[in-house]
């Protein structure tokens, strides 16, 4: 049995307030909770208060490469934006990466020792329009996830290619 | 580094387009946080007395608070100052949103304008890089059609607009600056930012907010968000649902209006309707409301819905907070499907919604008594809505009788002449106040309305119930969880203080108690308007998650500064002093300290006279209000001292007030004041009750 973690987004709970935004950023600073920026969160408030549109967006995994195709969903009479459910952190668009670095960002689930009784976007909104919940599934224990560094190493290594970003590294380390 | 604040003002000069970047000195976050605290310091400095509201001189301020873009919750708020054109005195006027996160994200703690602009421009900061861009293309265009057209041209989507409409580029003096669902409404700020023909400021930032002690920080602010849960399942027992929650109130949750509708004066303020509320008309408002609103929605990092996005069949969807649904409603006597519909093109127009629905309506009652005319109306539609919306258009294009009325019901009293000033009676220092009228007096509100420095009750009051409850034991039971209360005392105050007999109002509270109840409601939002954290988080709810007890820990820990209790108290003092300096430099003085003649039916002359000095003297102030030499040199202010020293504002004291100065006033004024009579108001009386 593997233990499956998700976030519940519920977007006719959401009311924009973007305190998720404020607090998750809080957290993956260094060191905790020292700064706030949400252009470094990696939970996102999509919204177009005018059309009614409010999606929050989790940061999934980095892609290297834009889609072929893009979707455009129509809900409730609603045009939703091409994108705007989309997870990834990719080339196309400037969501769900380190605005100093341009590194992708990537939910973690807030995971840390001791762990967190619920990650804290879901803690702070008080909307309700993130739930939380764990549930078991059958299947293999996901291997050990990547770390912070890790994924934003692996994605320089996949744009430069490996021996450009060791050589660099070098030269930073000795330098 | 600096913690909370950015350590950067933006300094934009319109006449000569100039954009300077200057760092802040940090001493000055000790002696007054941020916000309106070093606004008020900005604006003693460099704006003398002699400089009219429509000068270039005038400086127009956005701040940030202190707080704003730190976790702190609720901490949003955007602290406009500058002089008013309609009070002629300092106005400060705030909204919520989404705009002083994104300054701060940007990396400033305020945007100060001076001059003018030759043409209509706007502003675009991108973090580094700030534009002064042209705006000739958005003249006319509504608030909200201009922030879209801006993210639009800029093509940033995350760009947050704060803009003003037609009237503010007309001067109105009612003209608001409009920012999503929020707005800095009151005292005409919108006119000062048209007149130095700055249609809109949009900001854009990705930068950090830094925090001094980041662990303690955050669970100071997971205390405030776990007691605003318990107030959500715990509302005040014994007050009207809408008191009993938090948030600025959350009008647009709430359906159950039979508090305001019955005890607030509907027309020009005149008419009560104690009846008004009935089952049928519940219904039928909470079917309005239910249809007209998609969505409740929330300012930055706040987990109140005060707002919502509101789509009325018919007319363009937008955003709408706050008790805006029912000032225009209660004006026109009419409907709530009324008020939703002409907010729109209000908030579009970019018009305060507590004093424009009034001033449409001393128009309509000038025109009922005879005093204006078909001739001066011509064309005006017969029904009450028709004629809402008839006055609005020409308002805030100042065409015809608009003109005049675009600044005012003191002003465009004077201007009319022919008794119309009996009409223009709902104001307090020539500013438009919420249309209440009472029976007794009540001392604690007598204070608050006539030295509240905003000019506005709802920016004073909050800490302590508006009046006594019933009984005792529903007394005992509100205090016993009021821990935030800063002393013991005001819980035995709330405890003895009775609807009727010895206890009760005009002289229980006692005079020394409302000067304590008074000193410690304007401190809380004294410190909310530095720190911008939302008033309805803290100052003026019931019990709110942020008081006097709490909030000294969140600023040293947000700023790294240290501050106490009595370290906050002695800021919030200071800052307030200030402001009371700046508007004594200016010509404020006792005379002008005075709520509506008919605010409360039953007035005490000598009681009031009583109140006015002891209160005076608690804050420091000579008997015309003036702060002393000594309390602002125990402040620190020594310089502010010799200044009204020199300017002679001393010698004024017991002689009556000089004449505000006709220059700053309305050009075409000539003041035709006549005398009360008893007949004028008998009149005014009959007026009042017809519908």
């Amino acid at each position: 049995m593997k233990k499956v973690k998700v976030i519940k987004i519920d977007v006719d709970k959401c009311n924009g307030c973007r305190a998720c935004e404020t607090v998750c950023s809080a957290f993956h600073s260094v060191p905790k909770y020292s700064s706030t920026n949400p252009e470094r969160s990696r939970i996102r408030v999509l919204f177009d208060p005018l059309r009614d549109i409010y999606v929050p967006v989790i940061a999934g995994e980095y892609t290297e490469a834009e889609c072929n195709g893009r979707d455009i969903y129509t809900i409730d009479g609603k045009v939703y934006d091409e994108c705007s459910f989309c997870r990834a952190s990719c080339p196309s668009r400037k969501l769900f990466k380190d605005p100093d670095s341009d590194l992708p960002l990537k939910c973690d689930m807030c995971e840390e020792e001791p762990p967190l009784p619920e990650p804290l976007c879901v803690q702070w909104c008080l909307s309700d329009a993130l739930t939380y919940e764990e549930r078991e599934e059958e299947g293999e224990e996901e291997e050990e996830k990547l770390g912070e560094m890790e994924i934003g190493l692996e994605s320089l290594v996949k744009k430069h290619g490996a021996k450009k970003v060791k050589d660099t590294l070098a030269r930073l380390v000795k330098g | 580094m600096r913690y909370a604040e950015t350590g950067v003002n933006l300094e934009i000069d319109l006449s000569r387009g100039s954009i300077e970047k200057e760092g802040t000195d940090p001493k000055l976050t000790e002696l007054h946080l941020g916000g309106l605290g070093t606004n008020a310091k900005i604006l003693w400095d460099r704006v003398p007395p002699e400089v009219e509201p429509f000068s270039p001189d005038n400086l127009l301020i956005f701040s940030a608070g202190l707080l704003a873009g730190t976790p702190a919750p609720g901490a949003n708020r955007t602290i406009v100052s500058t002089f008013s054109p309609q009070t002629l005195l300092m106005a400060y006027s705030m909204m919520g949103g989404f705009w002083a996160p994104e300054l701060k994200y940007a990396g400033y703690d305020k945007v100060i304008i001076r001059g003018k602009s030759l043409n209509l421009v706007y502003l675009w900061i991108n973090n580094d890089k700030v534009e002064i861009r042209d705006a000739s293309h958005l003249q006319g265009k509504g608030s909200q059609e201009t922030a879209e057209l801006i993210r639009q041209e800029l093509k940033e989507p995350k760009a947050q607009v704060a803009a003003i409409g037609l009237a503010g580029e007309n001067r109105v003096y009612m003209a608001s600056i409009e920012q999503g669902k929020s707005s800095a409404s009151r005292l005409g700020i919108g006119a000062v930012m048209g007149d130095k023909k700055l249609k809109a400021i949009a900001v854009r930032g990705t930068k950090d907010v830094n925090i001094a002690k980041p662990e303690e920080l955050f669970e100071l602010c997971r205390e405030v968000l776990e007691y605003v849960k318990v107030r959500e399942n715990n509302p005040i027992k014994g007050v009207p649902p809408i008191l009993a929650g938090l948030g600025s109130p959350q009008e647009m949750a709430i359906y159950d209006e039979e508090w305001h509708t019955t005890n607030f004066a509907w027309g020009n303020s005149r008419t009560r309707r104690k009846d008004f509320w009935n089952k049928e008309v519940e219904e039928k408002w909470r079917a309005t409301q239910e249809n007209a609103r998609t969505r409740l929605i929330s300012c930055y990092n706040c987990p109140m819905e005060c707002g919502a996005i509101i789509s009325v069949p018919g007319i363009s969807t937008y955003m709408m907070k706050c008790y805006s649904k029912l000032t225009y409603t209660m004006a026109a006597m009419s409907d709530l499907d009324f008020g939703f519909k002409i907010a729109q093109r209000a908030t579009d127009y970019g018009v305060d919604a507590f004093s424009t629905p009034q001033v449409m309506a001393f128009a309509l009652e000038l025109y009922e008594a005879g005093i204006l005319t078909d001739k001066d109306l011509p064309g005006m539609p017969s029904d009450s809505e028709g004629r809402f919306y008839w006055l609005l258009d020409r308002i805030v294009r100042r065409e015809g009788i608009g003109d005049i009325l675009a600044n005012g019901t003191h002003w465009a009293a004077q201007k009319i002449g022919k008794g119309a000033e009996e009409y223009a009676h709902n104001n307090i220092k020539k500013h438009e106040q919420l249309p209440l009228k009472l029976g007794m007096l009540n001392p604690i509100y007598f204070l608050m309305y006539s030295t509240g420095e905003k000019i506005n009750i709802t920016q004073i009051e909050g800490q302590f119930p508006q009046a006594p409850f019933a009984t005792r034991e529903e007394r005992e039971d509100f205090v016993k969880d009021w821990f935030q209360v800063p002393d013991e005392k005001f819980k035995q105050y709330f405890l003895d203080w009775e609807p009727r007999g010895e206890n009760s109002n005009p002289y229980y509270p006692g005079i020394q108690a409302s000067c304590e109840i008074v000193d410690w409601q304007e401190k809380m939002h004294h410190i909310d308007d530095s720190t911008g954290i939302c008033a309805g988080m803290s100052s003026f709810p019931l019990k709110p998650p942020y008081h006097m007890h709490n909030l000294p820990k969140i600023i040293s820990a947000a700023t790294g500064i240290d501050i106490d209790e009595d370290g906050l108290s002695k800021i919030a003092k200071r800052n307030r002093t200030l402001i009371r300096a700046i508007n004594t430099r200016r010509g404020l003085r006792r005379i002008d300290e005075k709520p509506p003649e008919d605010h409360w039916k039953k007035r005490f002359p000598e009681l009031e006279a009583k109140l006015l000095d002891e209160y005076y003297k608690f804050k420091g102030w000579n008997s015309q209000g003036v702060p002393t030499k000594e309390s602002l040199q125990e402040l620190g202010l020594d310089d502010v001292s010799e200044d009204l020293e020199q300017r002679g504002v001393y010698k004024s004291e017991e002689k009556p007030k000089p004449k505000p100065k006709a220059k700053s006033a309305p050009k075409s004024e000539k003041t035709q004041l006549k005398p009360r009579t008893k007949k004028d108001s008998k009149k005014e009386k009959s007026q009042g009750n017809k519908e």
